[in-house]
C-alpha cells in the first residue's frame, strides 16, 4: 500500500481545491480602489526612427490621465543581461540599452514606445488606437535572418552594434585544436544541419502587473506575474529605476504558468510603478494574447552545424557544432546563459566524447527577444546530439539502441569530468535505456507497425537519451561562467507557538505544487501532520531572499535551504528538550515528532517544545534565544544531472504527411522523488510541449518582420487530441550526492529529451516506408513540411 | 451603460454594462466573478468557457447583453451545495488534471458539459470533446484521465491500453 | 473593440428596420465577428443580432430539401440534421470546438464565406438555396470569392434549403494551429450526378472540382478520381501549406470522402 502522506507520496495537492472552485487569485483578478488602466502602444513595424509622438491627440480624450514615452525613461536604466559572456577572443559581450520604452527607434513588432492611461480599459484602448495613428516612424529595413544580420554591417539593429553580434564564444576554446585533429583522424564524420524551431512560451495566463505608489511612506508596490520577485525587485530596483530596494514590495500571487517566460523583469513592470507614483492611483496592465505573442521573451531559435566523428561500429570521438542563436532585438535577463552555459555545457550528452567544442554566436534581429523556454539551452544541445547520433546509426547501419549502449557513461565512471566542463556526479543510464525498451514494448515495434501498415499508414519508432545539468545552480560556478547574480537559495522555517508550521520560502509556484510537495517534506522530518504545515512563497515582503523557480532548480535548492532550516529546528529543539528534560543535549534523540532522553521513555512532544520556546517559563534563557524560527541559505556544490531515455512511435499518413504520436514513453531518473504523482505530472507537461515543439509549434517572421504566427489562429499548441497517454517512470533512481534529498529535478526534463525522439521516430516512419531520401526535416514536422520531404 | 440582468449561478444579478461589454467582462468586472479567465482574444483558448442555459460557451465571445435574461453558471457554481468540490472538479484534483489552474475553470466547465451529452465518453471523444481548451501545463494525460474518471469509468486502466 | 449600440430584434422585420440604420451591421453567432471586432478590424455603429428571431431557428424537412434556419447553431444541426443529412450533421459537428458549436450559426458562417470555412463546401456541394430577407440565392451564384457573396447593403440570410443526395461526405483536413479547414472536401452524389467542392483551398474561396465530378458522376469510386489532377495554379499559399500542397489535398480528400460517402 503506498504511503499517502510524507516524502514519496502522492498526496493530492491542496491548491488545487482554490483553483478548482475560482478563487485563484491571479494578477488580473485584483481590483484596486482608485485603480487606472495602462495600455502599451507598440510598434507596428519592425524597426523604424521614431520621428514624431504627437500626444496632444490623447491628452484630452475621455478618460485618459497621462501618457507615457521612452522620453519619460531616457534618464533612468536600462533592464540588463544578467550574464556577462565574453567572445573568444576575450572582448566582452555588446549590451545595448534596454529601455523601459522604446526611445529613438523601435527594433521589433510589438515594441513598446508609449503607454496610455486611463480611467477605464476601453478609454485606455482606444487613446492608445489614436497615439499609435498619431505617431509617425520612419520605417528601416528589417533585420530578421539572422545569417544575413551577421553578414551586413550596413543595417543595424543597434546603430553601435557594427555586425548584430552579441558575442562569438567558443567552448572551450583550448579544447578547439584537439578536436578538430580527432575529427580529421575520425574514420566517419557525419554532418547534420539542423534549426531549432523559435517558440513561445505561452503561458495560459498572459503577463500582468499592478503598480502602487504609497506617498506617505515613499513605498512602492508590484503585483505581477513573476517566477521569482525577489530577482524582478533587484532588477528593477538596482538597474532601471533606481528605487531603494527596501521601499519597493513585489508580489507574485497565484501565476498561471512560466515556463521560462516570467522569469523576467519586462518594461510594463517599471512602467506601472512610475505611472502609479505620477497619478497618485494604483494603475494596473495585462497583456492581451496578441501582446503576449509580440513581447514575451520566445526561445530557443538556433541554426546549427554539428559534425560528429565516429568509428564504423559507432564509438563517438569528437563532436564540434558552429550554432547561430538568436538573442532578438534586445538581451533579456537569461538570453545570453542559455545558448551558451545552459547549452554548450551539455554538448557531451550522456556519453563518454572525449573531444567536444562548440561554437555560438549570438545575433541581434529585429524580432521579439529571446530566452529560456522550458529546458533553455538543453533541449537545444540535446536534439542536436540526439539527431546526429540517430543519422550515424542510418549512415553506419547501426543499431540506435545498440550504438547508445556502446556510448553511454556507465555507473562506475562517475563522477565524470566532462570535455565541456561539467562533473556528473551520478547516474545510471544503461538502466533507464533498459527500462525504456521493457515498457515501450520494443520487441512488439514489427507488429504494430504491420497493423499501422495495414491501415494505410507509415509507423516508426525513435529514441533519445539525454542528460541535463539543473538545479541551477552553484554560484561559485555560476560566478565564474559570468552571472551577475548568486544561484542559492532561502528558506525560514517559523514554529509557531501553538505548533503550526510557516514555511517563507524563496521558490515560486506557478503549477509545481510547492504548497503540497514542501508540507510533506516537513511533516516527514516532523513527524508532524502535514495539514499543520502552510507555505508562503512570491511576497518580498514575507519570504527570505530567494531567487525564484526556473531550471528545475525550486526542491534541489530552495527545497534543501528549507532541509537545512529544519535540522536547524531540530538542534535547538534538542537543546530545549535537554533542558525540559534535565539530560545532557548529546543524549536527545529526535524521532516521530518527539525528543526523548535516549534509552527512557522520558520525552517532550515537538508541541510542546514549540510552546516552551515561545513561553519560556523554563527554559535557559541564558545560553538559548527563546523562539523557534530559523532561516536557512543553501548554495549546492553541483548542478544536479537528472538523465533519462525517451522513446516515440508515430503514425505518418502518406497522403497528408500528417503525423500522429501515438505512443510516447519516458524513462528518467530524478533522483529521490518527493511527490510521484506531481514529477510524472511535470514529465507529461513537459512531453507535451515538447511533441508541441516538434510537431506544431512555429514562430515565423516574414521578411519584414511581421510576425505571422501572432495567436492561436496561427500558431499551432497542441491540444488534448494532437497527444497520446505518455508512459512515463522514474524508477530507476540514483539520488543526488550533494543535496540532502537526493533530488535532481524534473520540470523540464520532458521538454529536452522528447523532441528527438518525435524527428527520430518521423524520420524512421519515412525510411522504413520507402522514403529513403529523407534525411532529416526541421521542425516542427507539419503536414506540409513532411509531404514536401516524401515528394522532394 | 444599460443594466443588464441574468441569473448567474442560480441568483438573479445585474451590472452596467456597454453594448461592446463581452460576457466574461460583465462576470469579472462586474460582477466579481473572477474564476472565469481570459487568455487569448480569438476564441481559441478556453478559459472563459461558462454554461449559458445549459450549453458552454466561450465568454469572451458574446456580448453580456446578448445574453441578457439568461441562466448562466461559472465555476463558481460548480461545487457542492455543502462547499465541497463537485463531481468533476473532485476527479480533477483526484487525477491531477490541473497545474497552473489557469485553464482549469474553462477545463471543468467544458467537461460538466461533455458529460451532459455524453455520459460515457470514449478517451477519442474526450480528446475531441476538450478541442477548444488549451492547457500548456499537463500535457493532457491527467485532463483526459480526470474526465473518464468523472464519467465513471476506470481512468487508470484506458490510460494503461 | 469600438463601442456600438445593441439591438436585438424578436423578428426578421424588425430586424430589417433595425438594419438600415447607419453603421448597422448583422450579428449571427459572432464566433467569427467577435474576434474581429476586437481586432478593430470591424467597427459598426449599431449591431443587430440575430439569434432572438425565432423564425430564423431550426432544422426541418421541407420542400426542395433540409431547411435550415440561419440562427441555427452548428451544435443544432449536427443533432438534428443527423437523420436527414448525416454528411451535413457531420460537417456541422466538426466546425469548431463544443463551445463554438453552441454559438456559431449557419447563416453566419455562409455570409462571412471564410475561404476556410466548413459549410459553403456544403452548400456549394450541395445545390443549396441561400434564403434571405428578400430572396433566393442558387449556391452557383451566391459564393462570388473569398469573404464575397451576392448578399447586399442590409441583406441578410434567413435559411438554407438543402437538396439532400443519395450519398455524400465532407473529409476536413485542420489548419494545424486555427482548426479551420486547411483544406476540405464535400462530395454529394445525386440521381443526375455528382457534386465535388472544396473549401480551404482557393484563393477564389470555395469551389466545384468539375473534373472529378464527371469522373465521380460515371463511377462512384475512389479509383475513378486516381488519373486526374488538381492544378496549383489558384491555390492558397501560406505557411501551413504550400499551393502544391493544398492541391494534392483536394484530390487526396476528395478519395477520402468518396469512399466515406454513406
Amino acid at each position: 500500500m503506498p504511503k499517502d502522506t510524507g516524502i514519496g507520496a502522492s498526496t493530492k495537492r491542496r491548491e488545487d481545491v482554490r483553483f478548482l472552485t475560482g478563487r485563484g487569485v491571479y494578477t488580473d483578478d485584483l481590483s484596486l480602489f482608485g485603480q487606472a488602466h495602462a495600455v502599451m502602444v507598440r510598434s507596428t513595424v519592425a524597426h523604424g526612427r521614431i520621428v514624431s509622438i504627437d500626444t496632444s491627440a490623447v491628452e484630452s480624450m475621455p478618460g485618459v490621465l497621462a501618457v507615457f514615452t521612452g522620453e519619460d525613461f531616457k534618464d533612468v536604466g536600462g533592464n540588463p543581461a544578467g550574464w556577462l559572456i565574453n567572445s573568444r577572443d576575450g572582448t566582452p559581450m555588446r549590451e545595448p540599452k534596454r529601455p523601459v520604452l522604446a526611445h529613438g527607434k523601435v527594433r521589433h513588432v510589438g515594441d513598446a514606445y508609449a503607454a496610455v492611461i486611463a480611467e477605464s480599459y476601453a478609454q485606455a484602448k482606444d487613446a492608445a488606437q489614436v497615439l499609435s495613428d498619431a505617431t509617425v516612424i520612419e520605417e528601416l529595413p528589417a533585420i530578421v535572418d539572422m545569417k544575413a544580420a551577421a553578414a551586413d554591417a550596413s543595417n543595424r539593429v543597434h546603430d553601435e552594434i557594427p555586425d548584430n553580434i552579441c558575442f562569438d564564444w567558443g567552448w572551450i576554446e583550448d579544447n578547439r585544436a584537439a578536436v578538430d585533429a580527432a575529427m580529421k583522424a575520425a574514420p566517419h564524420v557525419i554532418t547534420l544541419e539542423l534549426t531549432n524551431n523559435r517558440l513561445v512560451p505561452n503561458a495560459m495566463e498572459p503577463r500582468a502587473s499592478i503598480g502602487e505608489y504609497f506617498p506617505g511612506t515613499g513605498d512602492y508596490k508590484l503585483t505581477t506575474t513573476s517566477q521569482n520577485p525577489h530577482l524582478t525587485r533587484l532588477l528593477i530596483c538596482a538597474f532601471v529605476m533606481g528605487i531603494p530596494e527596501n521601499k519597493l514590495q513585489v508580489v507574485a500571487p497565484d501565476v498561471g504558468g512560466g515556463f521560462g517566460s516570467k522569469i523576467y523583469h519586462y518594461g510594463e513592470e517599471a512602467l506601472v510603478l512610475a505611472a502609479a507614483k505620477r497619478l497618485g492611483r494604483p494603475v494596473r496592465w495585462t497583456a492581451e494574447r496578441t501582446e503576449s505573442f509580440l513581447s514575451d521573451a520566445h526561445g530557443r531559435d538556433h541554426v546549427t552545424k554539428i559534425e560528429l566523428g565516429c568509428t564504423a561500429q559507432g564509438d563517438i570521438l569528437a563532436i564540434r557544432t558552429e550554432t547561430y542563436a538568436n538573442v532578438g532585438a534586445y538581451l533579456s535577463n537569461f538570453s545570453t546563459a542559455t545558448p551558451t552555459f545552459l547549452h554548450g555545457t551539455l554538448m557531451a550528452g550522456p556519453y563518454k566524447v572525449p573531444h567536444v567544442y562548440v561554437n555560438v554566436k549570438t545575433v541581434f534581429t529585429n524580432t521579439a527577444p529571446v530566452d529560456a523556454y522550458r529546458g533553455a539551452g538543453r533541449p537545444e544541445a540535446t536534439y542536436s546530439i540526439e539527431r546526429v547520433v540517430d543519422k550515424m546509426c542510418r549512415e553506419l547501419g547501426l543499431d540506435p539502441f545498440e550504438v547508445r549502449r556502446r556510448n553511454l557513461l556507465t555507473p562506475d565512471q562517475f563522477p565524470y569530468t566532462t570535455p565541456v566542463g561539467l562533473v556528473y556526479d551520478t547516474g545510471n543510464y544503461q538502466a533507464t535505456l533498459d527500462k525504456a525498451v521493457e515498457l515501450a514494448d520494443v520487441a512488439g515495434f514489427e507488429a504494430r507497425r504491420a497493423e499501422s501498415a495495414a491501415r494505410g499508414k507509415l509507423r516508426g519508432m525513435g529514441l533519445s537519451t539525454w542528460i541535463e545539468a539543473c538545479g541551477i545552480a552553484p554560484s561559485h560556478l555560476v560566478g565564474v561562467l559570468g552571472a551577475r547574480v548568486g544561484l542559492y537559495d532561502a528558506a525560514t522555517v517559523r514554529v509557531n507557538a501553538t505548533g503550526t508550521i510557516s514555511v517563507m520560502t524563496g521558490a515560486h509556484s506557478h503549477g509545481q505544487g510547492h504548497e503540497t510537495v514542501f508540507p510533506q517534506i516537513v511533516a516527514e522530518k516532523l513527524g508532524i501532520d502535514a495539514s499543520s504545515v502552510e507555505i508562503v512563497h512570491g511576497d518580498t515582503a514575507k519570504i527570505p531572499f530567494g531567487m525564484g523557480s526556473y531550471g528545475s532548480r525550486s526542491l534541489a535548492v530552495a527545497g534543501s535551504a528549507m532541509d537545512r532550516a529544519i535540522d536547524k529546528i531540530i538542534a535547538k529543539g534538542k537543546k530545549i528538550a535537554a533542558h525540559m528534560l534535565e539530560a545532557a543535549e548529546g543524549d536527545i534523540t529526535f524521532a516521530d515528532g518527539k525528543f526523548s532522553v535516549a534509552g527512557t521513555d522520558k520525552a517532550k512532544t515537538f508541541g510542546e517544545i514549540a510552546f516552551s520556546a515561545y513561553v519560556p517559563h523554563n527554559y535557559p534563557l541564558e545560553t538559548l534565544e527563546p523562539g523557534l524560527e530559523e532561516t536557512a541559505f543553501y548554495d549546492p556544490a553541483n548542478f544536479t544531472y537528472p538523465a533519462g531515455a525517451y522513446i516515440c512511435e508515430v503514425e505518418v499518413d502518406e497522403g497528408t504527411g500528417k503525423v500522429d504520436v501515438v505512443a510516447f514513453t519516458c524513462a528518467d531518473d530524478f533522483g529521490n522523488v518527493m511527490n510521484p504523482m506531481i514529477v510524472e505530472g511535470q514529465v507529461h507537461g513537459g512531453v507535451g510541449q515538447g511533441i508541441g515543439q516538434a510537431v506544431l509549434e512555429s514562430t515565423t517572421y516574414d521578411d519584414t518582420g511581421q510576425l505571422l504566427t501572432g495567436s492561436y489562429m496561427d500558431y499551432a499548441m497542441p491540444r488534448a487530441d494532437d497527444v497520446p497517454f505518455y508512459t512515463v517512470d522514474h524508477s530507476c533512481s540514483t539520488p543526488c550526492t550533494h543535496n540532502p534529498l537526493g533530488v535532481k529535478g524534473c520540470g523540464e526534463a520532458g521538454a529536452i529529451g522528447s523532441p528527438p525522439a518525435v524527428v527520430n521516430a518521423v524520420i524512421d516512419a519515412l525510411q522504413r516506408g520507402g522514403h529513403t531520401h529523407v534525411k532529416h526535416i526541421d521542425m516542427p514536422v507539419s503536414p506540409n513540411r513532411v509531404w514536401q520531404a516524401m515528394n522532394a | 451603460m444599460t443594466k443588464v440582468t441574468m441569473t448567474v449561478n442560480g441568483k438573479s444579478v445585474s451590472a452596467e454594462a456597454e453594448g461592446r461589454t463581452l460576457l466574461v467582462d460583465y462576470l469579472r468586472g462586474g460582477l466579481g466573478l473572477t474564476g472565469t479567465h481570459v487568455g487569448c482574444d480569438t476564441s481559441q483558448c478556453g478559459a472563459c468557457v461558462v454554461h449559458v442555459d445549459g450549453k458552454a460557451v466561450k465568454a469572451c465571445t458574446v456580448f453580456a447583453m446578448d445574453v441578457m435574461g439568461a441562466e448562466v453558471r461559472t465555476i463558481e457554481g460548480m461545487a457542492n451545495a455543502d462547499g465541497s468540490l463537485g463531481l468533476v472538479q473532485q476527479a480533477f484534483q483526484d487525477h491531477h488534471g490541473l497545474q497552473c489552474g489557469f485553464c482549469t475553470p474553462g477545463m471543468v466547465m467544458t467537461t460538466a458539459a461533455l458529460l451532459a451529452e455524453n455520459p460515457r465518453p470514449t478517451e477519442a471523444q474526450v480528446r475531441h470533446g476538450l478541442e477548444g481548451n488549451i492547457c500548456r501545463c499537463t500535457g493532457y494525460h491527467n485532463i483526459v484521465k480526470a474526465v473518464l474518471a468523472a464519467s465513471g469509468q476506470d481512468a487508470d486502466a484506458i490510460a494503461a491500453e | 473593440m469600438h463601442n456600438f449600440e445593441f439591438v436585438k430584434p424578436a423578428t426578421i422585420a424588425d430586424a430589417v428596420a433595425a438594419l438600415a440604420a447607419e453603421g448597422a451591421q448583422p450579428l449571427s453567432g459572432g464566433q467569427t465577428l467577435l474576434p474581429t471586432m476586437k481586432q478593430r478590424l470591424a467597427a459598426p455603429e449599431v449591431l443587430v443580432s440575430l439569434t432572438g428571431i425565432a423564425e430564423m431557428q431550426g432544422v426541418c424537412m421541407g420542400e426542395g430539401g433540409l431547411h435550415i434556419g440561419a440562427a441555427t447553431p452548428h451544435a443544432v444541426v449536427a443533432a438534428e440534421a443527423a437523420a436527414h443529412y448525416p454528411a451535413l450533421a457531420a460537417l456541422a459537428g466538426g466546425i469548431g470546438d463544443p463551445a463554438v458549436r453552441n454559438r456559431g450559426t449557419i447563416g453566419g458562417s455562409v455570409a462571412n464565406n471564410d475561404p476556410a470555412a466548413c459549410y459553403p463546401a456544403a452548400v456549394l456541394a450541395s445545390g443549396a438555396t441561400v434564403v434571405t430577407n428578400t430572396r433566393r440565392i442558387a449556391a452557383e451564384d451566391y459564393f462570388q470569392g473569398m469573404f464575397t457573396t451576392a448578399l447586399e447593403e442590409g441583406e441578410f440570410i434567413t435559411q438554407v434549403i438543402f437538396p439532400i443526395p443519395q450519398r455524400g461526405a465532407y473529409v476536413k483536413f485542420n489548419q494545424p494551429a486555427s482548426r479551420f479547414a486547411l483544406t476540405a472536401v464535400f462530395v454529394a452524389q445525386f440521381a443526375d450526378g455528382v457534386r465535388v467542392a472544396a473549401t480551404g483551398a482557393s484563393n477564389n474561396g470555395v469551389f466545384r472540382w468539375e473534373e472529378a465530378e464527371e469522373a465521380l458522376s460515371a463511377e462512384f469510386s475512389a479509383g475513378a478520381i486516381a488519373g486526374l489532377t488538381v492544378s496549383s495554379d489558384d491555390m492558397i499559399s501560406d505557411l501551413h501549406g504550400s499551393a502544391a500542397y493544398r492541391a494534392n489535398l483536394v484530390k487526396v480528400l476528395t478519395g477520402r470522402a468518396v469512399t466515406a460517402a454513406r
